[in-house]
C-alpha cells in the first residue's frame, strides 16, 4: 500500500460510486424520468389539448415538472451514505468535503438532470413547442437543472438526519428554486417571441458559477451539522 | 500525540462526562469503558471531529484538530459502529473506494490477499448486503490493514467477530503499537491479558 494523493482521484472515485450504484438500482433513474412524462401529460387532459394555449403554458410545466422531478432524486442523495456511515468516512478523509459533494452533486445531475435534458425535445413534441423554443428549452435546461441539484443538495444536507426530512426538505428547497425558474421560463418566453434571450442565460449562468463555487462549502457544512 | 483537555458534554440537559482530561502518546492504547449511556461514543466523536465538546479542546500534535482538520484527518483513521461498508457494492469495490477517497492506493492483489486472510476470499463479489454481520464488520476491518494513519479510534471494532477475528485484530493491534501508532477504543472485552501497556478510561453514568 502506498500513499497517493490525487484530487482528481478522490473525485472520480465518488463519483463513480455514485452513478455505479444508481445504474445498478435502474429505478432510481428511470423513476423521475417517468414522473417527469407523467406530470407533463396531466397537463393537457386537465386544461384541454388546444394547441395555442399549450404552446403558450409549456414552458412553464416543463419546468416545474423538472423541478420536482429534481426533488425525487434528492432526498436519496446523502440519505444511505448517511445511514451507513461512509458520510463519517468522507469527513475524516484527508480530502476536503466539498470536494466529494462536489462529486456527489455531479453524480446525481448526471442521473437526473441530464437524462432531462436528452428527453426534453420529445417532451417539448407532447407540448406543441416551436423549435426556437425547443432550443430554448433544452439550453436552460442544461444550464438550470446542475444549478437545481447544487441549490438541493444544500437541503438535503440540512435535513439528511431527519428521519422523514423529505417534504421538509422540499418546503426549504422549492422556494430557492423561484429564482431559476423565472429567469428559465423568462428565456423560453422570449425566445417564442422570436428575441434574443442571451441575458436570462446569461443570468441562469451566472448563478451556476456561482453555485459550483459555494454550494460545496454550503452543503458541506450542512452535513458537518447533520453529522453531529 | 493526542491531547483531550478538559473536555465536556451534555446532551438532552444529562452532562456525560466533564472537564475530561488525558493524553495519548504513541505506542499507547487506551480502552474507554462504561455502561450503555455513559457516553462512550459521544466521547470517541468528539474526538474524531464530528461532534463538538461544549467546552474544552482536543489537540493532536499540539494544534486544536479543528484548526487544520484535514490535515488531522490525515492521520486519523476512525470505525464506528457505522462502519461506512456500502451495502450494495462488493467487498474488493468497497475497499477499493475507501482507499481512493483516503488518498491511498494498493495493488489488487495486495487486496485480495488481506480478503483471504479476513476470510473473505469468494465473497469478494457479491453485495456486502448478503454477507453476514461479521463479514460485513472484516470488509471494513480490512482498512486496519491500509492505512497510514498513526491515530486508530475505534468503535466496539469486535462487535459481531469470531474468535479467530479477535484475535487476527490484537496481532494487527499489536502491530501498529510497536509501529509507534496510537489506538483508542470502546470495548466489552477485557484487553488486560493482551496488551501490557494498555491504559483504562472508565465513563461513569451520570444522572
Amino acid at each position: 500500500m502506498q500513499t497517493h494523493h490525487s484530487y482528481w482521484l478522490a473525485f472520480k472515485s465518488v463519483y463513480t460510486k455514485d452513478v455505479t450504484l444508481a445504474f445498478r438500482q435502474r429505478a432510481e433513474i428511470v423513476n423521475p424520468l417517468l414522473f417527469f412524462l407523467i406530470v407533463i401529460t396531466l397537463f393537457p387532459l386537465a386544461i384541454g389539448p388546444e394547441p395555442a394555449l399549450l404552446t403558450r403554458i409549456a414552458p412553464g410545466i416543463i419546468w416545474v415538472a423538472a423541478l420536482l422531478s429534481t426533488m425525487l432524486g434528492l432526498d436519496k442523495l446523502f440519505r444511505d451514505d448517511y445511514n451507513d456511515g461512509s458520510l463519517e468516512q468522507l469527513i475524516a478523509s484527508p480530502y476536503p468535503l466539498s470536494l466529494s459533494v462536489l462529486a456527489k452533486v455531479a453524480a446525481h445531475w448526471t442521473v437526473s438532470g441530464l437524462p432531462m435534458v436528452l428527453l426534453a425535445p420529445l417532451f417539448a413534441l407532447l407540448m406543441n413547442l416551436e423549435t426556437q423554443s425547443l432550443n430554448a428549452t433544452v439550453l436552460t435546461l442544461l444550464i438550470g437543472t446542475p444549478l437545481l441539484s447544487f441549490i438541493g443538495a444544500i437541503g438535503a444536507g440540512l435535513t439528511v438526519a431527519l428521519q422523514k426530512g423529505g417534504i421538509l426538505m422540499s418546503l426549504l428547497v422549492l422556494p430557492l428554486y423561484i429564482p431559476v425558474l423565472i429567469f428559465a421560463t423568462s428565456a423560453i418566453d422570449t425566445s417564442s417571441m422570436s428575441l434574443a434571450y442571451g441575458g436570462q442565460l446569461a443570468i441562469l449562468g451566472a448563478m451556476l458559477a456561482v453555485a459550483i463555487v459555494a454550494a460545496p462549502i454550503a452543503i458541506s457544512s450542512a452535513l458537518r451539522v447533520s453529522v453531529s | 500525540m493526542l491531547e483531550i483537555d478538559t473536555v465536556t458534554c451534555t446532551k438532552q440537559d444529562r452532562c456525560l462526562f466533564d472537564s475530561l482530561s488525558f493524553t495519548l502518546h504513541s505506542g499507547q492504547i487506551m480502552q474507554v469503558e462504561g455502561p450503555n449511556g455513559a457516553g462512550k461514543t459521544s466521547l470517541l466523536r468528539i474526538i474524531a471531529g464530528f461532534a463538538r465538546a461544549d467546552e474544552g479542546q482536543i489537540r493532536y500534535n499540539h494544534t486544536d484538530i479543528r484548526e487544520d482538520y484535514d490535515s488531522f484527518a490525515a492521520e486519523l483513521l476512525f470505525i464506528g459502529h457505522k462502519t461506512g461498508v456500502n451495502q450494495q457494492l462488493n467487498a474488493y469495490e468497497n475497499v477499493q473506494y475507501w482507499l481512493q477517497v483516503h488518498g491511498a492506493k494498493a495493488s489488487e492483489e495486495e487486496v485480495y490477499e488481506l480478503l483471504a486472510k479476513l476470510g473473505l476470499i469468494g465473497l469478494e463479489d457479491v453485495p456486502v448486503r448478503t454477507l453476514s454481520a461479521g463479514q460485513q464488520r472484516r470488509v471494513a476491518l480490512v482498512r486496519l490493514w491500509l492505512n497510514k494513519a498513526k491515530l486508530w479510534i475505534l468503535d466496539e471494532p469486535f462487535t459481531a467477530l469470531d474468535k479467530k477475528g479477535v484475535a487476527l485484530l490484537q496481532t494487527q493491534f499489536q502491530s501498529h503499537l510497536d509501529a509507534g501508532g496510537a489506538i483508542l477504543l470502546t470495548t466489552h472485552q477485557d484487553l488486560t491479558a493482551h496488551f501490557a501497556q494498555l491504559q483504562t478510561l472508565t465513563l461513569e453514568y451520570r444522572l
